[in-house]
């Protein structure tokens, strides 16, 4: 049995039998040639079969997973097409006197190098394209073809990562998950699997040389966990999951489409909280009636340097826009205390969860704060926006925060860029924005209880320390007093209420939250549909 | 030689779909069709050149055409930015 963990792209549970994909044909040899004309000619040729492949691609990518995904492979011909690549290669083998398959990669690996260096994601993803179509040459030549993937059985597929045009060739029905060694959330194997609904695991740090096809492994996407070789025990307990999800999905999946709604008529809506812009497919699979805590720290999170107002700007705008209209709140800056980011230079605190964090950051360190208002009221033209501030304990706070969103919109106007003043709220994390929170709720739009932390600080229990478990009671009745309160005075100023913490999506409470009148609860996109059934089963009125 | 300067529309830029059909067009007359950011010139044949420029929405480009059907060059040019871009 040997276990690997990665991160997962897709939430679901399988077990099956391993197919490896191992690439032999980036280990091309070079070989002197006594007839360069007779090699170009066989590059020639095995462009137009690769051209004649691409079209089939395109047209199976077209009827199965529609025009978006399939326009990739029109582009892989026009590539194939590129006078500069073509001229490239056949320069080198007259020039070289060397084969046509070394040429083809030699040439591939500098243009695909090209694109790699350039300031742009779009571009950068752009080499993986360059690097697929050249090896598609190079098997072409070689007189390897397709890798057919399209006769084998329902299976496991493990790789180092795959193309676009490997993942859509597979016959979907056949493909029980993907695990592999490379790849990013954006990639399109990512992105297909979410389309696919099939788990997925990259970066999965395993050798493909130890595995052989036909192994059995167990891919979990929940734990982001890939196991091969599972012994009896997992076996059992995989397939009995297996089975579990299954009627769930069943289950629940008939209550897509239908309301929020309790059954003496009291409403409630229910959002999903996400932490990237990748995680929209889950949202919209689930039929979330919006994004109620959107965490804009990935944006910060695993790079060196603060991400631009561009960035940002292309994340928000396009959650907005696949939204398409549904509201979507997005929380700035919540780093400090358990998260930090080297390049903010926070500097060690004894007491980090009581320090320099979140608010405090962008209130201190205003030209941070200002990137992030500036791109979160451009995307907000865009759609369904919401902002959403943390950490408040104070009315001031909130007058201070105006003030630097009024400096942005001023800037923009100057600049004559469109914008749009979203609506604006906060999270009510802390006991002292409960105790004033008739004065808060006069100068927000809307309250989002954050019980993860409104716990930990009225409790005084530190979560991340065990000896403490025992006295740590999410249920405690102060917070439940807490969540009463914030309601009642936001609705005696007619703003609304909602809890975006784990305790939202707690089911022993759900109808004792739609009892206190709670406008909205914001939960993991997989327990939407659990907590629609909760609220669709009882009445407000016993 | 005719040219014309041309503001991009399209929220993507000029990436890859209609740069591969930018070079298409192109290709249809003899001139010789380029485009300028920034300083920097590469032929509309070239689509990884092109692409190469990284041509983002709210860039500003020049296009040119050289040649015998440099009038019709410019003309089809000018409306597939419209268009498309």
């Amino acid at each position: 049995m040997q276990c690997f963990q990665g991160k997962s792209v897709y939430k679901g549970i399988v077990l099956g039998p391993v197919v490896v994909l191992k690439k032999n044909d980036y280990q091309v040899k070079r070989t002197r040639t006594e007839d360069p004309e007779a090699e170009i000619g066989r590059v020639e040729k095995a462009i137009e079969e690769s051209k004649a492949q691409l079209q089939k691609l395109y047209d199976k990518a077209l009827k199965e997973v529609g025009e978006a995904s399939a326009a990739i492979f029109e582009v892989h011909q026009m590539m194939l097409e590129d006078d500069d690549y073509l001229e490239a290669i056949q320069n080198m083998i007259r020039t070289e006197s060397i084969n046509a398959e070394y040429a083809v990669a030699v040439t591939g690996d500098n243009f695909s190098e090209m694109f790699a260096s350039m300031d742009d994601d779009y571009m950068k993803a752009r080499a993986a394209d360059i690097k697929d179509i050249s090896e598609r040459v190079v098997r072409n030549l070689s007189g390897q073809g397709d890798i057919d993937l399209s006769s084998i059985d329902p299976s496991v597929i493990v790789a180092d990562d795959l193309t676009p045009s490997e993942t859509v060739q597979m016959d979907k029905e056949k493909i029980l998950a993907f695990v592999t060694v490379h790849g990013s959330t954006n990639s399109h194997t990512a992105i297909l699997a979410r389309m696919m609904n099939i788990p997925a695991l990259i970066g999965v740090p395993m050798d493909l040389e130890q595995l052989e096809n036909g192994m059995t492994a167990v891919v979990d996407g929940f734990k982001g966990e890939v196991i091969f070789d599972p012994d009896e025990e997992t076996r059992e307990a995989t397939l009995k999951r297996m089975h579990e999800e299954e009627e769930k999905l069943k289950l629940l999946q008939e209550l897509k489409g239908e309301e929020n709604v309790t059954l003496d008529g009291h409403k409630i809506n229910i959002y999903a909280n996400i932490g990237s812009v990748g995680d929209i497919g889950y949202v919209l699979e689930n039929d979330a009636g919006g994004i109620g805590l959107f965490r804009s720290e990935f944006l910060y999170l695993g790079r060196d340097d603060f991400p631009t107002e561009e960035e940002q700007f292309q994340a928000y705008r396009q959650a907005v826009q696949m939204m398409a209209g549904k509201k979507v709140i997005i929380r700035t800056l919540d780093i400090g205390a358990d998260k930090q980011v080297d390049y903010f230079n926070l500097g060690k605190e004894d007491n980090p969860a009581l320090g320099y964090r979140a608010i405090r950051i962008c209130l201190k360190q205003p030209d941070i704060f200002k990137t992030q208002l500036r791109a979160l009221l451009r995307a907000a033209v865009y759609g369904n926006l919401s902002i959403m501030y943390p950490m408040i304990t104070s009315v001031e706070e909130v007058q201070q925060i105006y003030a630097i969103v009024d400096e942005v919109e001023k800037e923009l106007q100057e600049q004559e860029i469109q914008y749009r003043i979203p609506e604006q709220g906060i999270m009510i994390e802390t006991p002292a924005s409960v105790m004033i929170s008739d004065r808060l709720a006069e100068v927000v739009d809307f309250f989002s209880i954050g019980t993860n932390d409104l716990t930990q600080y009225t409790l005084a229990i530190d979560r991340q320390n065990e000896k403490l478990d025992d006295f740590y009671n999410p249920h405690h009745e102060a917070i439940l007093r807490m969540i009463k309160m914030v309601t009642d005075n936001a609705h005696a100023h007619g703003k609304w209420a909602g809890i975006c913490g784990e305790l939202g999506a707690d089911t022993e409470l759900t109808e004792e939250f739609v009892r206190m009148g709670l406008d909205e609860l914001s939960v993991a996109p997989s327990m939407i549909l659990k907590l629609r059934k909760i609220v669709r089963e009882m009445k407000v009125e016993e | 030689m005719k040219t014309f300067d041309y503001t991009i529309k399209d929220e993507l830029g000029i990436h890859a779909r209609p740069a591969g059909l930018l070079v298409k067009e192109a290709k249809k007359f003899t001139s010789d069709c380029t485009i300028t950011k920034d300083g920097k010139t590469k032929k509309l044949t070239q689509l990884m050149m092109l692409m190469s420029l990284g041509v983002k929405n709210g860039d500003t480009v020049t296009v040119s055409a050289e040649g015998e059907d440099e009038d019709t060059a410019i003309e089809a040019l000018k409306e597939f930015f419209e268009k498309n871009l």
